[in-house]
């Protein structure tokens, strides 16, 4: 027993022994393109997208796809573009609507997937034909789309019970096209339990390559359709997109530039020098979508809109923007909708100067007086007019410091008007069940992300029935049979249509006055799209005003993320 | 010896039996719920969308059953060698989570574990025998063992990977290679993992210095040490057998160590970011994975018994004691 434990010794000796030998190598630098490493001035190293174990290949789950399944693999037929809010051809040549319910699409001819197939209509119908399964994320346009059909190889004609305008181009973007002689056997089981890891063949400017639990990397597809169509090269030969590690490892990986860019949740410090952002002064991000403070509307006094108004008076956004953010997003619009429609003039300016509402301590507390919140036992914080005393809870996931800060603030400043709201950090998972069960009093919550129509925002806001469970919208449980019925008109418009426009702006002003007066949430900045990229070995990254969207995360490609991979250019040397 | 055999078995079947029961329980009295997570991370822009792919994906994992019927499922799956889908990792089999992880932790532990125990017990019965080394080993283990690890793994992180550039600060291997045989790849992975290894290494090894030393002061003052120097036996003799009754209770000890050893060491691969199961169980636990919560847990279970099992033999062997006890028994 002795003598053989007398080998660990010098086994021990090896290790330290390889250990050291590796210290010296990585002295050497990287780059030489011998065979088992990714040449450096043709990979491209991103994180920020990935949570889980890159084990998704399927693209008809809603959603937890590994990086790049959707953009880089399988593509859509339109793409959108977040600047002048217009659908830009992809996969599809041309779409239009040839009479009040029938749209027919136009596919590009020459396009083929990547086992050598041509891409047609037949796929495109496979694909709408996909929401007759009930567990399909997008099943619910079975109820308004009639029928689908391939008029020929390439045209695709789709006639509608009830053409949702708005909804329907935003499948257009942002659902990608499946290939039918690799799905339709998958489609006959249970097609949402598919890892699609098995059939990776896609259409994109990427192929699979290979992945770990830490990481996937795709390769570029030098067939690729868009090359010639579009005139777009991709510059990355290689992609590696590393899993999410904490704020502490990626800083430093993106000070060494072993990343390239980081699509997480950073402090605005690290911007400097090599590392820079898409604006290249505060604030440094693109609005992605906006943060508000939601008050349970079925509880008092959050049930009273006066008080819901009071609140959004009291809190002071460029505070939280400053100390939270340091600059890193801005104060968001008072109509809670994003800079692009703001751009595009769909704020009824005279709705906001006459019902809207800034950062106002004294008028917060002049509201609060008229409806009858007073301090009636001095004890600092008012009372309800039934004289009961008020006590708020405002729950933020712990952990998620910018929020946290976030809600401190909340609390002060809601404090310094008289009522009273204290925080409290639990755990993430516990933050998403009571907000799903409506088991809080307030919550903030970030989950209106740009689209192609602003019905987005007020389908967040006001969507209709209010059920036990609440998974994506309305979390406020806010009941406005009016203003549901406004924003499902909504719906059915399409922005920048010239015949509909003047019916656009007239429901969107009436939403406006809506939402200023009933406050159901209160918005309060834009969070951002985070990306924070190192220029060491790519340069040109997209910038303000005109860049795309700088971002790996899924859903983004089809926002023209994906021409973020056309325009870096590797540094020379 | 049969019989002695056979008890073991059964007390270890029980004990697997209630084990696997509380394993299933506990993700359950987590508050949170994995499908709701699940339907939350595709953020469908539809509620009737939501709640169909909520129902389907509740009837997927068969939690609309009752609970007793949602027990009896999980042990038939289970004896069917099935552990389930992982929520967080949809739709992967948690097996094949559990054994993608399961590599990394097993070369990070098993030699950090070992070799502790081998070096700390030398070094504990060195130190026993001389004052001098006493007087540097005992203190310098005290202060291993008391450091909080998180700190000690911090400050080495600091120290050899930030100021020095030894060393990298975290993940399995570099980010820019391609697995293979070549000498470059296998000196990065040694690379990575000699950082978490060095700080298991020195937590460990204090414990088992301190407790050897002290194991062995006890046994040289014993009857039988006396009585054997009296007798004027050679005092390297009698360090021997010291050393040899010593060893027993550290024999337990490293059972124990190496039964957890299966569910990682959630702490060193937090901090170094290495790709184990410690932080599979970090995932599974803020996903609410209830599924390769349960098989994590299980992996860990079976490996306590299965260690303990294996001590139990080795005892047999190692302990004339348990031998004549067992005799006895058997007669």
């Amino acid at each position: 027993m002795r003598k053989r434990m007398r080998y660990l010794a010098p086994l021990l000796a090896m290790t330290l022994v390889a250990a050291a030998g590796c210290s010296e190598d990585r002295g050497g630098g990287g780059g030489d393109g011998s065979d088992g490493e990714f040449p450096r001035n043709e990979t491209l190293y991103t994180t920020g997208t990935e949570w889980a174990d890159y084990s998704n290949y399927n693209p008809i789950a809603g959603g937890g796809q590994a990086t790049g399944v959707l953009g880089l693999l399988y593509e859509s037929l339109f793409v959108f573009n977040t600047q002048t809010a217009e659908l830009e051809p992809w996969l599809a040549e041309s779409g239009e609507w040839v009479d009040d319910t029938t749209y027919e699409i136009r596919l590009r001819d020459g396009v083929t997937w990547t086992d050598g197939e041509a891409f047609n209509a037949d796929d495109v119908v496979f694909t709408l034909d996909l929401r007759n399964i009930p567990e399909v994320p997008y099943s619910t346009m079975a109820e308004w789309v009639d029928t689908v059909e391939a008029v020929d190889d390439l045209t695709v004609r789709v006639t509608f019970s009830d053409p949702r305008r708005a909804e329907w181009e935003n499948w257009l973007f942002e659902q990608q096209i499946a290939a039918e002689h690799l799905w339709a056997p998958k489609a006959q089981g249970a097609i949402m339990d598919e890892r699609g890891d098995d059939v990776r063949v896609g259409t994109g400017p990427y192929v699979y390559h290979s992945n770990t639990t830490e990481r996937i990397v795709w390769e570029r597809n030098d067939d690729w359709w868009g090359t010639e169509a579009l005139g777009l090269e991709m510059k990355p030969r290689y992609i590696v997109d590393f899993k999410n590690q904490s704020n502490e490892v990626v800083i430093g990986q993106l000070q060494q530039a072993e990343i390239d860019l980081s699509n997480n949740f950073l402090p605005g410090e690290v911007i400097g020098g090599d590392i820079q952002a898409y604006n290249s002064e505060p604030p440094y991000m693109i609005p992605a979508n906006t943060a508000y403070l939601i008050p349970n509307t079925t509880r008092p006094p959050l049930d009273d809109a006066d008080f819901r108004r009071a609140m959004a008076f009291a809190i002071n956004v460029t505070d939280i923007v400053d100390t939270a953010y340091a600059g890193l997003v801005s104060a968001a619009d008072p109509t809670g909708l994003l800079p692009l429609w703001v751009d595009l003039g769909l704020v009824d300016q005279q709705v906001v100067s006459e019902h809207g509402f800034t950062y106002d301590q004294g008028e917060a507390e002049s509201i609060l007086e008229s409806a009858g919140y007073v301090d009636t036992d001095d004890d600092g914080f008012r009372e309800t007019p039934d004289g009961e005393p008020i006590e708020l809870t405002l729950q933020v996931p712990a952990g998620w410091t910018d929020w946290n800060i976030a809600a401190e603030i909340i609390a002060e400043n809601l404090q310094a008007v008289g009522i009273n709201v204290t925080t409290d950090f639990p755990e993430a998972a516990v933050v998403d069940e009571i907000r799903t069960s409506g088991d809080f009093d307030l919550i903030l919550n970030n989950w209106t992300e740009l689209s192609n129509t602003p019905w987005t925002t007020y389908n967040y806001l006001f969507r209709l029935p209010v059920q036990d469970q609440q998974p994506s919208q309305n979390f406020q449980r806010y009941e406005n049979e009016e203003a549901w019925e406004l924003t499902q008109q909504l719906g059915h418009l399409s922005v920048g249509d010239p015949e509909t426009d003047a019916e656009l702006r007239d429901l969107l002003s009436q939403l406006q006055e809506i939402s200023f007066t009933e406050m159901p949430a209160i918005p309060l900045w834009y969070n951002g799209l985070w990306a924070q990229w190192n220029t060491t070995y790519w340069t040109n990254w997209p910038t303000a005003p005109d860049g795309p969207p700088p971002t790996m995360w899924n859903n983004y490609k089809e926002k023209r993320a994906i021409l973020m991979l056309s325009q870096i250019e590797p540094v020379e040397g | 010896m049969g019989r002695y055999l056979g008890r073991k078995v059964l007390i270890y079947a029980l004990t697997l039996f209630i084990a696997v029961t509380v394993n299933w329980l506990i993700p359950r009295f987590m508050p949170g719920d994995p499908i709701g997570q699940m339907v939350g991370r595709q953020r469908p822009t539809n509620p009737e969308a939501a709640a169909r792919l909520h129902a389907y994906y509740t009837d997927l994992f068969g939690l609309e059953q009752p609970l007793w019927r949602q027990y009896l499922n999980y042990w038939r799956e289970l004896l069917s060698g099935n552990l389930g889908i992982s929520t967080w990792s949809f739709p992967k089999p948690v097996s094949e989570v559990i054994l993608g992880a399961l590599p990394y932790t097993l070369a990070l532990l098993l030699p950090a574990i070992l070799l502790s125990w081998y070096v700390g017990n030398k070094l504990g019965a060195m130190a026993a025998r001389r004052k001098a080394l006493d007087n540097t080993v005992l203190p310098v283990s005290y202060v291993l063992t008391a450091t909080p690890y998180m700190w000690l793994a911090m400050l080495m992180i600091w120290f050899f990977a930030i100021q020095l550039g030894w060393f990298p600060t975290s993940r399995g291997y570099s980010g820019n290679l391609v697995p293979n045989w070549s000498f470059r790849f296998i000196n990065d992975l040694a690379g990575h993992w000699f950082l978490p290894f060095l700080s298991l290494f020195l937590v460990a090894l204090g414990g088992w210095a301190i407790g050897m030393r002290n194991l062995v002061i006890y046994e040289l003052e014993a009857d039988y040490a006396n009585y054997l120097s009296a007798l004027g036996a050679p005092s390297r003799l009698i360090r021997k057998y010291a050393f040899r009754n010593a060893v027993l209770p550290q024999i337990t000890g490293l059972a124990l160590q190496l039964g957890v050893i299966i569910g990682g060491n959630v702490l060193v691969e937090v901090v170094f970011g290495y790709p184990g199961l410690g932080l599979r169980i970090l995932d599974a636990i803020t996903a609410r994975d209830w599924f390769l919560l349960q098989g994590i847990l299980l992996f860990i279970v079976i490996g306590v018994l299965v260690c303990n099992f294996i001590v139990d033999i080795v005892y047999v062997w190692v302990d004339p004691r348990t031998r004549t006890g067992l005799q006895g028994a058997s007669v």
